[in-house]
């Protein structure tokens, strides 16, 4: 396999970064990573994952999807789309990269999302290949293995160096530009480091968490659950679960009157809040308890009931570390798989 | 003190006197504990906790509990009475269907501390003497119990229990901290110095209302920035303008209610020092309008509720401190 | 203070006149025939007190580059105690303000009551003056509402 010693990485930025924006994650000052561009002297965070989730970059947190001008009794529709140029993320987890497919399933359906689309056809992924999980990973759980993510290209470490494997024509394409400081390398070291990985991720405290009890079929069983008015007490009602996840996709749209004119966005919407699905006659989930209900059973039923049994959580885990009063999807598939 | 609470939670709700307990109950891991409504004995025994991770201040389920039938019984720390001082003053809670037992406080352990240190696979953690021993999927890792300080007890500001029913332990005092050092390191800055730390800080901002949904003093029905026919909602900040805008009116419309419980900034997944927001306003109403520690009482005017015919003009705050 | 160094800067100021004493104290300055700037966009509400601290910082968001509150004297509210709500509120408002790095001056309380046209015309010029000196409102602008 291609590789390059791990002092040497910056070199890889330094000629990616030549011709298109790269993205990578970096610390802040908390401790917290999050990705940012990609500037000489930048160091890759040795974190586990980001703070947030990497859709941002297909999907962003609010984005202008077109203006309106007035005059006189005329409207003008002023498209406002942007040509995104290409770029490169790296560094993204086996999570995130599975996350990715799950948009797609939203997003690229007919009808395609064209703001979506043109960003996701200039985006190439550069995967890494997790070597330290955490107790709140789970990713197990829902098929993805942590050691061999997906992604236009891979990268994996055996701690001395970074092997890069390309699975897409995206992902040769940028192999190929930076074939030049990658050189043929052993991998025995790196199995003996995938295999360690393994062993970790067999025994993660999660690492049992079954989605046997869930799917399009559990429906009626899971929407009449008891469990819903119990699990649900804690919940803030606050939009952190989603807002942190990589694969909430829900959004809305917002008319913006900036006083001389009218600017429509698009921004996050999250299950969680009151307004959420908000139309004409009212509110259709008026208490937290039905809030709550949503956000899981969208994941662990609607979702997977739509698209061939799969499930929309990666198990990134990212919600059980940032829920204020830590209520989790880990709970809750817990609690309702005790009859 | 987690026996004794047990025990005692029990006797209530053995005799009848409570129905309920609010209290916190574990998960997953030793860290993720979730504030919870017990109703039975076993329920008790099978989940609550009380320790140094249970930084939850439980005071704002009251508004919804105790509007229920039947009294409930809740666990508070001295920093929590407070919260419930204020939230019984402003009569969003029942005081007649609760039952308070204070309980010592903190200081309390923020585990994203011990993650931000680099240790992950988090399993076990256990305070031995002032250092922490945390166990991992990688071995065992140690850290000082103090460098794991929760932000909202480094500075503690009472041991007191402003109010309750009964206590467990003892009762301790009001503690002379020096929580405005902070506020005075900004105020002191200059004015450009100042505008680039809270741009910094708030454009982490992703507008999750943590901050707010668990503010024991942001107890309204609807919020402003919820409200669609007001044309200021915004669910997500299109513009800094509008990061700014939440958290100016949000810090407004608790000042002089903020008891400093410290929860915003404890909640923000984006790790951004909000308290650093409601203390500027205690702070300036210290000074401008005498000291008043919202949620000590429950009969005295609140600062902005409140005026004298001498007053100074507002005028003054242009001409203190650093430009 | 920054200085601004357009001469050709217009700015937009919001002025909330209470309807009892400094909306009274604008008319007045007008039937006298004294001339203030045509900048000052005046805003009339019942009270000072009705102005809570969101339309202050709207007025910004919407383009002003100055706000400004009048009300009448303390002492003479016509609802007894108004104004004096009012200046605890700005003043808390405008510490925080200058907290987060928003430049001072750029707001402003004045108490001009019904008698007093002189002083609204003065206070009118010394504000505008005081923000064309300080100039455009960058910090507290929404970039949306930029006129283009």
């Amino acid at each position: 396999m291609l590789k390059i010693s791990k002092d040497r990485i910056t070199e890889i930025f330094n000629t990616v970064a030549e011709s298109k924006s790269l993205y990578l994650p970096v610390n802040r000052e908390d401790g917290q990573a999050e990705f940012k561009k990609y500037e000489n002297g930048m160091v890759l965070s040795e974190n586990l994952n980001t703070l947030r989730s990497a859709k941002d970059f297909f999907f962003p947190q609010t984005e202008n999807l077109v203006d309106f001008k007035m005059e006189g009794k005329n409207i003008e529709v002023i498209d406002v789309r942007e040509e995104c140029e290409d770029f490169v993320i790296f560094g993204v987890r086996a999570c995130d990269a599975r996350s990715f497919t799950i948009l797609d399933k939203v997003f690229l359906a007919d009808p395609v999302d064209s703001y979506y689309k043109n960003r996701r056809d200039h985006g190439t992924i550069v995967t890494m290949a997790c070597t330290r999980p955490s107790e709140t990973c789970f990713c197990g759980s829902f098929g993805i293995d942590a050691t061999e993510p997906e992604g236009d290209a891979v990268c994996y470490t055996d701690g001395s160096s970074y092997f890069f494997k390309a699975n897409t024509e995206k992902g040769e394409a940028f192999i190929n530009s930076v074939s030049s400081l990658l050189e043929d390398g052993d991998t025995a070291e790196l199995e003996k480091v995938q295999a360690k990985t393994k062993e970790i991720l067999a025994k993660l405290p999660l690492s049992n968490l079954s989605t046997d009890s869930f799917g399009g079929e559990k429906l009626n069983e899971l929407f009449k659950s008891e469990k819903w008015a119990e699990l649900s007490e804690a919940c803030l009602g606050c939009g952190t679960c989603t807002f942190v996840c990589p694969t909430c996709q829900c959004y809305d749209i917002k008319d913006f009157n900036t006083g001389n004119g009218i600017k429509r966005f698009r921004c996050w919407d999250s299950c969680m809040y009151s307004d959420f699905t908000k139309m004409a006659h009212g509110n259709p989930r008026l208490s937290q308890v039905e809030r709550f209900r949503q956000r899981f059973m969208h994941k662990l039923v609607y979702f997977p009931a739509n698209n061939n049994g799969e499930f929309g959580c990666v198990g990134c885990g990212r919600c059980l570390s940032r829920c204020p009063v830590s209520m989790n999807i880990v709970k809750v598939m817990k609690a309702l798989e005790e009859k | 003190m987690q026996e004794a609470i047990i025990k005692r939670a029990k006797e209530l709700l053995a005799d009848g006197s409570v129905n309920r307990v609010i209290g916190w109950k574990k998960g997953e891991f030793v860290y993720d504990i979730t504030p919870a409504v017990f109703e039975t004995a076993e329920e008790i025994d099978a989940d609550f906790v009380y320790n140094e991770l249970t930084s939850a201040n439980v005071s704002k389920y009251l508004v919804k509990e105790t509007k229920k039938d039947g009294k409930v019984l809740v666990f508070l720390k001295p920093c929590d009475t407070y919260s419930f001082n204020q939230l019984t003053k402003e009569h969003r809670i029942n005081r007649e269907n609760v039952y308070v037992i204070g309980i010592p406080g903190g200081p309390k352990l923020d585990v994203e501390k011990i993650k931000a240190k680099g240790i992950t696979g988090i399993l076990n953690i256990t305070n031995d003497n002032g250092t922490l021993k945390i166990e991992t999927l990688y071995g065992e890792e140690t850290m000082p119990f103090a460098d794991a300080v929760s932000t909202k007890c480094e500075n503690c500001k009472s041991k007191k229990h402003v109010v309750f029913d009964e206590l467990i332990g003892e009762d301790g005092d009001i503690t002379d901290t020096n929580r405005f050092e902070m506020v005075e390191k900004l105020e002191n800055m200059t004015s450009q110095e100042r505008f680039d730390f809270w741009r910094d800080q708030l454009s982490k901002c992703i507008r999750c209302n943590a901050c707010r949904n668990i503010c024991p003093a942001c107890t309204c029905e609807k919020c402003v920035f919820d409200n669609p026919d007001l044309g200021t909602d915004n669910k997500a900040a299109a513009d800094s303008f509008e990061e700014n805008m939440f958290h100016i009116i949000r810090a407004f419309h608790v000042a002089g209610r903020c008891t400093d419980c410290g929860e915003c900034s404890r909640v923000c997944p984006q790790n951004i020092p909000l308290h650093l927001l409601n203390r500027k306003f205690i702070k300036d109403i210290n000074s401008l309008y005498g000291e008043y520690q919202a949620g000590e009482d429950t009969t005295s005017r609140a600062p902005l509720t409140d005026y004298t015919f001498d007053d100074c003009e507002a005028s003054i705050v242009h001409e203190r401190g650093a430009e | 203070m920054q200085v601004n160094e357009n001469k050709d800067f217009e700015p937009v100021i919001v002025a909330f006149c209470c309807n009892w004493c400094s909306y009274a104290g604008a008319d007045l300055s007008g039937t006298n025939r004294l001339n203030y700037p045509t900048n000052v966009k005046i805003i009339r509400v019942p009270c000072s007190c009705r102005v809570n601290p969101m339309f202050i910082l709207r007025a910004f968001q919407r383009g002003a580059d100055g706000v400004i509150m009048c009300g009448c004297h303390p002492g003479d509210c016509h609802y007894t105690s108004g104004n004096y709500f009012a200046r605890r509120r700005m003043t808390l408002l405008f510490s925080m303000l200058d907290y987060l790095g928003i430049e001072r001056n750029r707001t402003r309380v004045e108490w001009v009551s019904a008698a007093e046209g002189a002083k609204f015309a003065e206070t009118m010029e010394s504000f505008t003056a005081d923000i064309k000196k300080l100039g455009p409102n960058r910090r507290l602008e929404d970039l949306r509402c930029r006129k283009q």
